[in-house]
């Protein structure tokens, strides 16, 4: 067992930022997540084990000196919420061109435009979709409890360095504010500069005749394409092998209740609810937002009378499930947008309203 | 046993801080915790409040809609919260924010006068334990041992000589649950 | 060809060894090829090239990389001294500088020139000020000077609508993170050699870790200015550097 406290979520998240020895964070202060760099300030994890962490003068800046610093294959971190997300994007985007493992997550509040601070997940298409110019995917992880914030961080950086692509976690408000029970895995080493990728990192020539260089741009678009098929390809082989989903009582499931993050644990507690009625309901929740967990859903489709979308967005993932499930069984969506958390027991009664009566 | 506990009132009565004093206790005792703050303006002298679930299993939602438990600081705390308690839950309210006092008859109501306690120990800040002792006598969610623990781990390591005030304050606190 | 004269006792030019051998994308007579030269020298005669790493912005400089053989990062538009402070944080031991244009620095790029600055970040900034956009073929630059011609100027800039010319180095003076800021040409020989010398100093104020480093150089744009490369430079002469005099602005004595 490893070391248990009582963390809030943004907390938590700068915790496992230290320990999964992380090399930097910069970062920018954003409602409702600015606990993060505070945390890790009060913290000075450069005593603890000698990493760096700066307050950028943007979400613009620290992007890029994410890309910078991860360039030089050290472990970097940023987080932000939902209006901060979006200016990085364009950095998010070379990174995802030139390959550079980082990790982002965004603590998201309700949008669009300055919106509001209270907790919503309305980033879904940005983050699954690839937010920022051309084509490319992040890897998407979306925690939805305190310990998953904890355990993201590690597994973001393992799928960020195996693939060489920027990871992104997807958490809301609610999330980031909120204190759970959570287990703490003990310091892991930051990597030594003799560990350093020398085939591709920026870390000075050293020994090495030619130097590595870092960039996204190609002129020529044979080349340019070159390098976007190995990027699909790469995709390809991360929507092989890293989906990740948790789901319960589908056997025998008449309906089925999904949502991701905060939402998915609200659809867990309507579920119950709905159980204790007497209606056959099973729950999916993707983990992986991107990869997408299809085979599931397509699976459970013919079995199903048919699949309640919940997400605090106006329909997002349920387009998403509507691919998976290809026209196999019926997809309803209900959801609350602008900070608004819907309530167990009103997704309940919103099951009922479209599917039973 | 779960326990589904909303604590509401004036930003600065320490509203968050009884909620999280309560977390940690229900950790120490090795139980499922969750604290969900409201947050924001709402902090900046309006109303605050905070979700606390305490539970022997794992917490599936921590959104809750109704509650075992309201703990009304003020007036608009008791309007908005008065209905969303479970049948058979239990009301605590400060008498001396609330002019309206409550009118359900099929949940246990608690008028505490918690300000007038701590101002009697000298110490406005020991609200929030008069106010813990009244809601833990009433549901035995926790054990005082397990809350002295929790309030040890809530308060920052400068602040341990006021312990022993705080526990007289939980004490005080307890008298109100007859 | 007169192979026999290939001889050690009759080099007079060397490219030093820090530069790729293959030819440069730059237009003839441009200013680019002489400063990238430079750099390489003093990298090359300071023997720092294992433990340089660079970056390269975007603007007709954007393909740095492909000419200087140190570690390189090429950076979205403006944002190299964001890249430059990532680098040198997590690698306070190396020498990093950024190369970039005036529209780079000084338009897209100002507010992290200006932090990067004011943190005093060990890094050295080659600042390359043309007065125009090279890349995206002659629009009007932060630093065009009044009346000039661009094809976002074509009457000339207009103060009245399109604003002063920025002159970012003398801005960045102010700050107390700044440790030397100077201004060179390399439009004659003897200026090129007295830009060599303040790279030298840049890397050597670097490694004393006095603070943010920043060497304009002001160029010419043969191509855009639409002038023969002889014309360029005396355009330089008569017209830029009175509005943007040579010489040293800031050094860390005055710090």
């Amino acid at each position: 067992m490893g070391e248990i406290r009582l963390m809030k979520g943004n907390e938590a998240l700068a915790e496992a930022m230290i320990r999964v020895g992380c090399d930097a964070y910069f970062g920018y202060p954003i409602t409702p997540q600015s606990e993060v760099l505070e945390y890790l300030s009060e913290q000075d994890p450069m005593s603890r084990t000698g990493m760096v962490i700066l307050q950028a003068e943007s979400e613009v800046a620290a992007i890029n000196m994410v890309h910078g610093a991860a360039g030089c294959g050290k472990r970097v971190i940023t987080t932000s919420s939902s209006p901060g997300i979006s200016l990085m994007q364009e950095g998010i985007s070379y990174m995802a061109a030139a390959e550079i493992p980082c990790v982002i997550a965004n603590v998201i509040r309700g949008g669009p435009g300055l919106g509001t601070i209270q907790p919503s997940q309305s980033d879904y298409f940005q983050a699954v979709k690839g937010g920022g110019h051309g084509d490319y995917k992040l890897i998407v992880l979306a925690p939805s409890t305190v310990q998953e914030m904890v355990n993201h961080v590690k597994q973001g950086f393992e799928l960020a360095e195996k693939y060489r692509t920027p990871v992104m976690l997807l958490a809301d408000g609610a999330i980031g504010q909120m204190m759970e029970k959570v287990e703490l895995f003990p310091q892991i080493p930051r990597k030594k500069d003799s560990e350093l990728p020398q085939e591709w990192a920026t870390t000075g020539r050293g020994d090495r005749k030619l130097r590595n260089f870092i960039t996204s741009l190609n002129i020529q678009p044979e080349k340019m394409e070159e390098i976007n098929l190995h990027l699909q390809e790469k995709y390809r082989t991360i929507e092989a092998n890293e989906v990740q989903y948790e789901a319960n009582n589908l056997e025998g499931a008449e309906y089925i209740f999904t949502g991701f993050g905060m939402g998915a644990r609200i659809c867990n507690k309507a579920a119950e609810l709905g159980r204790a009625k007497g209606y056959k309901i099973g729950v999916i929740r993707p983990i992986t937002l991107y990869p997408f967990p299809v085979a599931i859903y397509n699976d459970v489709a013919s079995k199903v009378k048919g699949i309640f979308d919940v997400e605090m967005n106006a329909g997002q993932m349920v387009e998403d499930v509507k691919l998976a499930v290809s026209g196999k069984t019926r997809v309803e969506f209900y959801g609350r947008m602008g900070g608004m958390i819907p309530s167990p027991e009103e997704i309940l009664e919103n099951f009922e309203k479209i599917f039973i009566k | 046993m779960t326990e589904e506990v909303i604590f509401a009132g004036f930003g600065g009565q320490g509203v968050l801080s009884m909620g999280q004093i309560l977390a940690y206790a229900g950790m120490m005792e090795g139980k499922e915790v969750c604290w969900m703050p409201s947050y924001g303006p709402e902090m900046r002298g309006g109303t605050a409040n905070c979700n606390v679930i305490v539970s022997d299993e794992p917490i599936v939602s921590p959104i809750i809609s109704t509650y075992d438990t309201v703990v009304a600081l003020n007036q608009p705390s008791l309007d908005k919260f008065e209905s969303r308690i479970k049948p058979g839950g239990t009301l605590i309210y400060e008498t001396s924010t609330v002019t309206n006092p409550p009118t359900r008859t099929d949940i246990k109501v608690i008028p505490i006068s918690a300000n007038e306690t701590a101002l009697e120990l000298g110490n406005q800040k020991v609200f929030n334990m008069v106010v813990l002792g009244a809601f833990l006598a009433e549901r035995k969610t926790i054990s005082d041992e397990g809350l002295e623990k929790g309030l040890k781990q809530a308060l920052p390591e400068r602040h341990h000589k006021l312990i022993p005030l705080n526990m007289t304050a939980f004490a005080k606190g307890k008298e109100f649950v007859k | 060809m007169n192979e026999h004269i290939i001889k050690d006792e009759n080099l007079v030019y060397k490219k030093p060894s820090t530069l790729l051998d293959v030819p440069m994308h730059y237009c003839p007579g441009c200013g680019h090829g002489t400063v990238h030269k430079v750099l390489m020298e003093v990298i090359e005669e300071m023997g720092i090239a294992s433990e340089t790493i660079g970056v390269a912005p975007v603007g007709c400089s954007v393909f740095a990389y492909n000419y200087m053989n140190v570690d390189m990062q090429q950076a979205p538009h403006g944002r190299a001294c964001a890249f430059g402070t990532g680098i040198k944080r997590v690698m306070p031991d190396r020498y990093v500088f950024t190369y970039q244009g005036d529209g780079d620095l000084a338009a897209i790029g100002t507010g992290e020139t200006i932090h990067a600055a004011s943190r005093g970040e060990n890094i050295l900034t080659i600042f390359i000020n043309n007065g125009i956009y090279g890349m995206t073929s002659g629009q009007m630059a932060p630093t065009t000077l009044p009346g000039m011609k661009s094809t976002t100027s074509p009457r000339g800039r207009d103060v009245e609508t399109m604003g002063y010319p920025l002159v970012i180095t003398n801005l960045l003076a102010q700050l107390p993170g700044v440790a030397y800021l100077t201004r060179h040409s390399v439009h004659k020989v003897a200026n090129v050699r007295r830009l060599k010398k303040a790279i030298m100093k840049g890397f050597e104020y670097q490694k004393q870790g006095l603070g943010y480093c920043l060497i304009e150089v002001v160029t010419n744009c043969p191509s855009n200015m639409k002038m023969s490369a002889l014309a360029a430079n005396e355009f330089v002469e008569q017209h830029m550097l009175p509005y943007y005099p040579l010489g040293d602005i800031k050094t860390p004595e005055e710090k």
